[in-house]
């Protein structure tokens, strides 16, 4: 049972890192809670798989302190953190069958032989491996083997957390939700804090309960999937997260409105108050896909957009336009008449988001 | 449906290859064959003897001792060198311009030539010039390698320890380089003791090198000629005569070439002999976990 915390966590693998550059992992304070299901998100080389060793401690952060419990444990090595991690590539004992495989950990603890039978089959039971525990585990598929090395860190009872460092790569996709559901199984059966590394959205978003979406060495959103969906604090989760990603386009502030160019974008005085403040010239302003609303007739207020193309998927289309020099991508339901040639889009206020430096800008909406 | 064409004259194309092997394998061997059914006098003069021959050499008290000496000489060296080998490529760097030194430094033994080492070893071990010769003496034992059969014989697989264990070494080096980062991370989560993750991690992914390290120095210990010949001459007495070196002094030396010709096949044959049942058993092996592993 553990609480996690990184206080002030950095990490570099150069020696003297003088730019933030330098860093793989920049400065951040993040609490993980006993008993969660997290997920980290982030694209290839964001520094997540860096994050994940600095806690269970195959690396040792440059900076900063790992916590769990209230007790620093910078300097203990991974087998006194009493955490499990699961590799990209399943790591087993090969020529050890599966029964030894799940027993190692607890035999290499000196627990007596009585005490270790029945909890491997019990373990065994769970991660339906019984058929398989006298089968050496070289011969095992690679979902079987991913489970087995889940249950080396399951079969001690002390374990406090169970990190994944990208699990599901190497699955056959078939098999994937069924290994993804057992996952969530457990997570509910042992109340075990779960960290799971991906760059996979959808599989972040169906495994955890809070996701922290990482970009360039940094934490830059931790929320619930339907926050990093509809506010998110990024640019990057803008992009990230959804498909296709949200639309962003640069603006300026006058006195009365927000510009796009020469084009005035109708939003509210709030926003544009809001934009004023922010005292940059780095302005974005971001939409989803989903929550355009398109008409095939001008309107009063609307922006008028020339359509590229349309691409059916389906239950829904999504309709490529350019407003000015910016591509556009518009959500379609089925049912809605399709434009041709020039559409009118209008942006619900609620569903705008203004980014200042790239990061979101709060507004009470009232 | 694809419409085969029948053309034996595709075996023409298999020609060329056919004449390579003949001129390379095929007519030698079967002039030695020729050979070890005939007593040859002259040029002109040769009487068919059969098998009379090969009853003789496996006969032959000396070429029996010689035999035996040669499997004892083999295994020794084997079980020397590959927990040697195995232990020093643990040992070494992993990475860095330290990693590149070592893999120097280890590599030296196997660049000399084989003759070259005997005679490096003939004066390195020398009572009056000789570095382990005269530092041995000077502490006391009386080395001689001309003289004492147990000297000639230790000092015989030190030198092909010298000589041959970095082969080991590489190879395992290599394989150990092979173990991917993940399978250290998981045993330390695990708990593991040194001893468990060379047991179970680090064995079990060399056992691929190690087949053919320990086939690749059977058949190079078991043919051993120059490095005695120019040490120890064979001796003292017979103490170091190992198998090539009966066949040299029989064929060069005494020109029988009909013994030494049936002696050669039987000398190739048991080479043959012990390289397929040591492959077979270890492929059996590997074979059975999988069928084992199958149920």
């Amino acid at each position: 049972m553990a609480e996690i915390i990184l206080k002030s966590l950095a990490h570099s693998y150069s020696e003297n890192p003088s730019s933030p550059q330098d860093y793989a992992i920049r400065e951040m304070s993040h609490t993980w809670h006993q008993g969660g299901a997290y997920a980290l998100l982030g694209p290839s080389g964001c520094g997540k798989s860096t994050l994940l060793n600095i806690i269970s401690g195959l690396l040792n952060p440059s900076e900063g302190d790992v916590i769990f419990d209230q007790r620093i444990v910078n300097d203990l090595p991974p087998e006194e953190r009493n955490i499990a991690q699961v590799f990209q590539f399943p790591v087993v004992y090969d020529t050890m069958t599966v029964f030894d495989n799940l027993a190692f950990p607890l035999r290499n603890i000196g627990t007596p032989e009585s005490k270790v039978k029945p909890r491997v089959r019990e373990i065994a039971d769970i991660l339906d491996l019984t058929a398989q525990l006298t089968r050496k585990a070289k011969n095992l598929t690679a979902d079987e083997k991913q489970k087995v090395s889940m249950g080396r860190g399951l079969v001690r009872d002390d374990v406090s957390a169970i990190l994944f460092d990208e699990p599901l790569t190497v699955i056959d996709p078939q098999l994937k939700w069924k290994l993804r559901r057992k996952l969530k199984e457990i997570h509910e059966q042992f109340n075990i804090t779960m960290i799971y590394v991906t760059h996979d959205q959808l599989e972040a978003s169906t495994f955890a309960d809070k996701i922290a979406v990482m970009y360039a060495g940094q934490v830059v959103q931790f929320g619930t999937p339907t926050e990093l969906f509809e506010a998110p604090a990024h640019t990057f989760v803008g992009y990230f997260i959804g498909s296709p990603g949200m639309n962003f386009i640069p603006v300026s502030a006058t006195s009365e409105a927000l510009m796009y160019g020469d084009l005035s974008i109708p939003v509210g005085q709030r926003l544009v108050d809001a934009a004023r403040r922010c005292g940059t010239d780095n302005l974005k302003l971001g939409i989803r896909p989903e929550f355009i609303e398109v008409a095939v007739a001008p309107g009063d207020g609307d922006l008028e957009v020339s359509v590229k193309d349309v691409q059916d998927l389906g239950t829904y289309r999504i309709m490529s336009c350019y407003l000015g020099e910016e591509l556009f991508k518009v959500r379609l339901n089925e049912d809605q008449p399709l434009p041709h040639g020039l559409a009118y889009l209008r942006f619900p206020e609620r569903w705008l988001g203004l980014y200042a430096d790239e990061y979101r800008v709060e507004i009470e909406h009232g | 449906m694809v419409n085969k064409v029948y053309n034996n004259r595709a075996w023409l194309l298999v020609l060329p290859m056919l004449a390579l092997v003949a001129f390379s394998a095929i007519i030698p061997l079967m002039t030695v064959v020729n050979y070890s059914v005939q007593d040859v006098f002259d040029a002109n003069t040769r009487f068919f003897t059969g098998i009379e021959w090969f009853e003789r050499t496996l006969n032959d008290a000396g070429l029996q001792a010689a035999l035996l000496r040669q499997f004892a000489f083999s295994f020794t060296v084997l079980a020397i060198q590959v927990p040697l080998g195995i232990g020093i490529a643990l040992l070494m760097p992993k990475r860095g311009w330290q990693a590149s030194a070592v893999l120097i430094l280890i590599t030296l033994p196997l660049l000399i030539p084989w003759n070259v080492v005997g005679s490096i070893w003939q004066i390195f071990t020398r009572g009056d010039i000789g570095l382990m010769g005269v530092g041995l003496r000077e502490l006391g034992y009386g080395y001689n390698i001309t003289r004492n059969p147990v000297d000639a014989w230790a000092t015989i697989v030190l030198m092909d320890v010298w000589h041959w264990t970095p082969l080991i070494a590489l190879l395992c080096y290599s394989g150990l380089r092979s173990i991917p980062e993940a399978y250290y991370q998981a045993a330390r989560i695990d708990r593991a003791s040194k001893w468990a993750v060379f047991r179970y991690i680090q064995l079990p992914k060399l056992t691929n090198v190690l087949v053919i390290g320990v086939l690749l120095r059977f058949m190079h210990s078991f043919m051993i000629y120059a490095e005695p010949f120019v040490l120890t001459g064979g001796g003292p007495g017979s103490s170091t005569t190992f198998l090539s070196q009966s066949l040299a002094t029989m064929a060069i030396g005494q020109q029988d070439l009909g013994p030494s010709a049936a002696f050669s096949l039987i000398y190739f044959l048991i080479i043959l002999l012990v390289c397929w049942v040591f492959y077979t058993a270890i492929m059996n092996m590997q074979k059975d976990k999988a069928e084992r592993g199958g149920v």
